[in-house]
């Protein structure tokens, strides 16, 4: 089958690959580049384990062609901490114990992260329509929500602080 | 009993009751988990399956030849293939046997048909396109009430059987169930139906099969809730010796029972590699899962209450048809095909029970694996407690001085039921109580009074669940044989730190977090010190693996015990270090300590440390031990949840307002955990009571193959669960714990459908089965009138 050349910026890295045109962006991300944090839960866009931000949007890379990302910068699980530093969704999630299994939470946390970029401070019924595109099997969401609304309060105290304090919110 | 409320070791420990973070979070929250799909080995194939159309056919041709000019397409397994090596027919957990791909005929839509090899995800599903299958349809049967009339297709003729009935099992006294319900001043009787329901776990099922050539050795890479058994099993249908298996999980996304069976999947990939010699990957998607495999639940329950007029309950007798599709594969004990169905009394004191299940055969995929709960005690649970309601409205007494009339009382523990349990530990009416307080049980009463004047449709439901886990004692319990015990092997290190494996499998629940609370509970080795390992079958101790809630009671015992052992060797070498008398130590705080003298001490990490380079004359060098764990008995969790719905007469739809769950698991390792549990729990609780259902057309065509008819909740449709907790230490556990994972995924549906019915019996509804959907609702309310739409 004839492939197509795609660069794409993922995490802040340029990469590239040959593709066939029909590959899905999620197999790019997970077989080719090999960044395994994005998952797949479904078929047909209900689970968003696959959630990616795509151009700071977020998108379900299941149902995405690799092609059609050509030239966009992805953000995946893998890209949201600096270094050692966790951002504050991903801290929140392990002190709210957001998580189990941990199939869903990338997806999740990235869902969640274009969620509070959109809308730094979401009321709780918000944050529930926000991720309703995220199924998650083991913690029926209640810690999640808790999780996205500590990380909703160290992100503005962060944006609110003095320039460099913003750091020390999300330690 | 010890831990029943504060923690007794300091945080900086993290033994028992202490809410740690998980310690393998980390990984998870980076991306950096690793599931099965990201196992990926050098020179390694994908395999992809060919599914049937039809629910039953005649198989008239199988042609692989334009398959295999696919490009990348490697090889394409049939069933005759299998037949060759004797390998198109497995054992299933209970005893039955299905196929791993077809010679002659399909019993299910999206059976396995045959199986492409390929160089690559896409390539191996080109293959699969290009695979030509030729059939024959033929009469289906997918009801079971009519797979047992005469005349119909008898579906297993290689069972030797005229009749689609698999097998007829009972427990209890029937004569004097039958005296007794004669004899009762009231007898309710009701249909009910618990359809059946899919785990759907976030991650599906697969596995990277890995056999060796060189080494002849088999590795398998399985997202499994129950390694060794497989390995068991494995060696048993391939002829492979046990010790040239492996059987490796990674991080599991999701369990919940659906991941404990060997599916024909897991056998192909093991033959793919055999027979290419390269790894082999196998993957399910999602809509395979939903049809193919790992369904639960599916009982036609006719139960039947016999009562005094003032409510107590005297007899209680249930008739159950249950639904297995082609082949029981049920993940019950052997000598239980309904499971533990017959704790049916619930928390209820009744004198006189009798409970009979018959299996039947349709035209389904296998059925009764588990969701969340699979040894039938969900579907005990909402027969008795939907009983109990009914019970209650006719009597024209409130469900909650009903279920306090017949409960079994604290002072009846450990408590025989009339089907032959022995319940450990209990206080049912506390739990109630308690409940009924945080809700504001008498004041809801009120509001609904007033809003029914109003034309509102308000219900409040309970559910007061006895749950029965922790399987099981070996003079009972047993899976193809193997008794249900469970191990842990602890090593401490030079340096103070240890290692322990269990015999379980963590699939969410945080074992490398309480499995090393309980150690650091019992050594006073701080938790953050011990790894925890499992998964690992050439590493770990044998073990029956996470399923039905039997972790914490069985390895967490194990585990417990194995630590104790250590302590007792300690004591050894403290004794020696101290230079006195073993009798004269005190244990605490993670030291041992002359009584009397206690500035003369030797820390954990002391002894550990002597223990390999100071260790007594005559004593073992080392410190470490091993447990298999028998239980005496089981552990029995309950509980009391109140829901509060609210019904909108212009949609049917079903408003979760509140939703109050008192639990009582013994003592907590973790709370934190537990409340995590919980909340999952319900949730899958909620899921089957207002969503959740695969059903099928009169062609067995599975209705509700993907996510977009199968209707896993969303954050939007999942209340705030509040919370609370008694605590009945289990008297017979070491740790006093008692299992939780499945207690409200067994005690929410009641709860949910007992308000919903709250809210219309005044309208002349008596029972709604599950789910509870709102075109179900909103019929009703067109047909009572009372719709606004």
């Amino acid at each position: 089958m004839t492939t197509q050349h795609v660069r794409l910026t993922v995490n802040g890295q340029p990469m590239e690959a040959d593709v066939e045109p029909r590959m899905l962006l999620v197999h790019l991300i997970r077989d080719v580049f090999r960044l395994t944090g994005t998952h797949i839960g479904c078929d047909t866009s209900h689970c968003g384990a696959c959630t990616v931000l795509v151009n700071g949007e977020s998108a379900k890379s299941c149902t995405m062609l690799a092609v059609s990302a050509d030239g966009a910068e992805i953000t995946t699980i893998e890209g949201l901490a600096q270094g050692p530093n966790l951002h504050p969704l991903q801290q929140a999630f392990w002190d709210q114990h957001g998580l189990q299994c941990g199939f869903c939470t990338p997806g999740m946390i990235m869902e969640a992260a274009w969620l509070l970029a959109r809308n730094p401070d979401p009321t709780e019924q918000e944050i529930r329509e926000g991720i309703s595109g995220n199924l998650c099997r083991c913690t029926g969401y209640v810690n999640i929500i808790k999780a996205i609304q500590q990380a909703a309060a160290e992100l503005r105290a962060a944006a609110e602080a003095p320039a460099g304090t913003a750091g020390a919110a999300a330690s | 009993m010890a831990h029943a409320q504060a923690p007794t070791t300091p945080p900086e420990v993290g033994g028992m009751g202490h809410a740690m973070k998980r310690k393998e979070d980390p990984r998870f929250i980076r991306g950096k988990g690793e599931y099965i799909d990201d196992v990926v080995l050098p020179g390694m194939l994908w395999l992809d399956i060919v599914r049937s159309p039809y629910a039953h056919a005649k198989i008239l041709s199988i042609d692989t030849s334009e398959a295999l000019k696919v490009p990348g397409v490697v090889a394409v397994i049939t069933g005759k293939d299998l037949e060759a090596a004797g390998l198109h027919w497995m054992p299933t957990i209970a005893g039955d046997t299905q196929m791993v791909l077809p010679t002659e005929r399909v019993m299910y839509q999206a059976q396995e048909v045959a199986a492409v090899i390929a160089e690559s995800r896409y390539a191996a599903a080109d293959g699969v396109d290009a695979v030509r299958v030729e059939y024959e349809p033929l009469p289906v049967v997918v009801d079971p009430f009519k797979a047992l009339e005469p005349g119909a297709p008898i579906l297993r003729p290689d069972k030797g059987k005229d009749t689609n009935h698999i097998w007829h099992w009972e427990s209890g006294d029937r004569a004097g169930t039958e005296a007794a319900m004669a004899a009762a001043d009231v007898v309710i009787e009701q249909d009910i139906y618990l359809p059946r329901i899919h785990v759907a776990s976030i991650e599906t099922c697969g596995c990277v099969a890995d056999w060796d050539p060189i080494r002849e050795k088999l590795t398998v890479h399985m997202t499994t809730q129950a390694p060794h058994a497989i390995r068991t099993v494995f060696s048993l249908v391939s002829k492979i010796p046990e010790h040239k298996i492996r059987i490796k999980t990674h991080d599991i996304g999701g369990g919940f029972g659906g991941k404990v069976p060997v599916y024909p999947g897991y056998v192909l990939a093991v033959v793919a590699s055999l027979t290419t010699g390269r790894p082999v990957k196998w993957i399910e998607d999602r809509s395979e899962n939903l049809q193919a495999d790992s369904f639960a639940r599916d009982y036609h329950i006719r139960a039947k209450l016999g009562l005094t007029k003032d409510g107590k309950i005297t007899a209680l007798q249930v008739k159950t048809v249950a639904d297995h599709g082609y082949a029981d594969a049920a993940a019950d004990p052997s000598k239980f095909p309904a499971g533990l169905f017959n704790v049916i009394t619930g928390s209820y004191d009744i004198a006189k029970a009798f409970v009979e299940v018959d299996g039947v055969y349709t035209n389904k995929p296998p059925g009764g694996v588990a969701y969340r709960c699979s040894f039938r005690v969900t579907e005990a649970v909402h027969a008795i407690e939907r009983m109990a309601d009914i019970a209650a409205h006719q009597l024209g007494i409130d469900p909650a001085e009903f279920r306090f009339r017949n409960f079994i009382q604290p002072d009846q523990f450990p408590y025989r039921s009339a089907t032959g349990w022995e319940y450990d530990s209990g206080n049912y009416p506390a739990a109630l109580r308690k409940a009924m307080e945080i809700i504001g049980y008498e004041e809801l009463r009120r509001e609904q009074a007033e809003r029914r004047a109003r034309g509102e449709l308000m219900g409040i439901g309970i559910s007061s669940f006895t749950e029965i886990v922790g399987a099981g004692p070996s003079h009972t319990f047993d899976i193809l044989g193997i008794k249900m015990f469970d191990s842990c092997e602890i090593r401490v290190h030079p340096t103070g730190s240890a290692i322990a494996r269990i015999g379980v499998q963590t699939q969410g629940q945080g074992h490398e977090t309480t499995f090393a609370q309980i150690i650091a509970e019992e050594l006073g080795i701080p938790a953050k010190d011990i790894t925890i390992e499992y998964g690992d079958t050439d590493t770990a101790p044998y073990g029956l693996g996470t399923y039905a809630s039997r972790s914490t009671p069985v390895a967490g015992a194990a585990t417990a015990v194995a630590a104790r052992k250590i302590r007792e060797k300690a004591r050894k070498i403290a004794a020696h270090l101290l230079e006195a008398n073993e009798e004269d130590l005190e244990w605490s705080n993670g030291r041992f300590s002359v009584k009397g003298s206690p500035d003369r001490f030797k820390t954990i990490q002391e002894i550990a440390f002597a223990a390999y380079t100071n260790h007594p004359p005559g004593l073992e060098a080392g410190l470490e031990a091993v447990d298999y764990y028998d239980p005496p008995n089981l552990t029995f969790p309950f509980g009391s949840y109140i829901c509060v719905v609210d019904i909108d007469r212009g949609t049917g739809e079903v408003k979760i307002r509140r939703f109050v769950a008192v639990d009582d698991c013994g003592n907590i390792i973790n709370p934190m955990i537990v409340d995590g549990q919980i909340h999952g729990g319900l949730t899958m609780g909620l899921a089957p009571a207002l969503y959740e259902a695969i059903t099928y057309d009169e062609n067995g065509n599975n209705q509700a193959g993907t996510f977009l008819d199968y209707l896993v909740p969303t954050a939007m449709e999942v209340p705030m669960w509040e919370t609370a907790k008694t605590v009945t230490p289990s008297p017979h556990h070491p740790l006093g714990a008692k299992g939780v994972g499945e207690s409200a995924t067994v005690g929410a549906p009641p709860a949910i459908a007992n308000a919903v019915v709250d809210a219309l019996w005044h309208l002349g509804v008596r029972h709604i089965d599950i789910p509870i959907t709102p075109p179900k609702v909103y019929a009703i309310l067109r047909e009572k009138g009372v719709a606004t739409a």
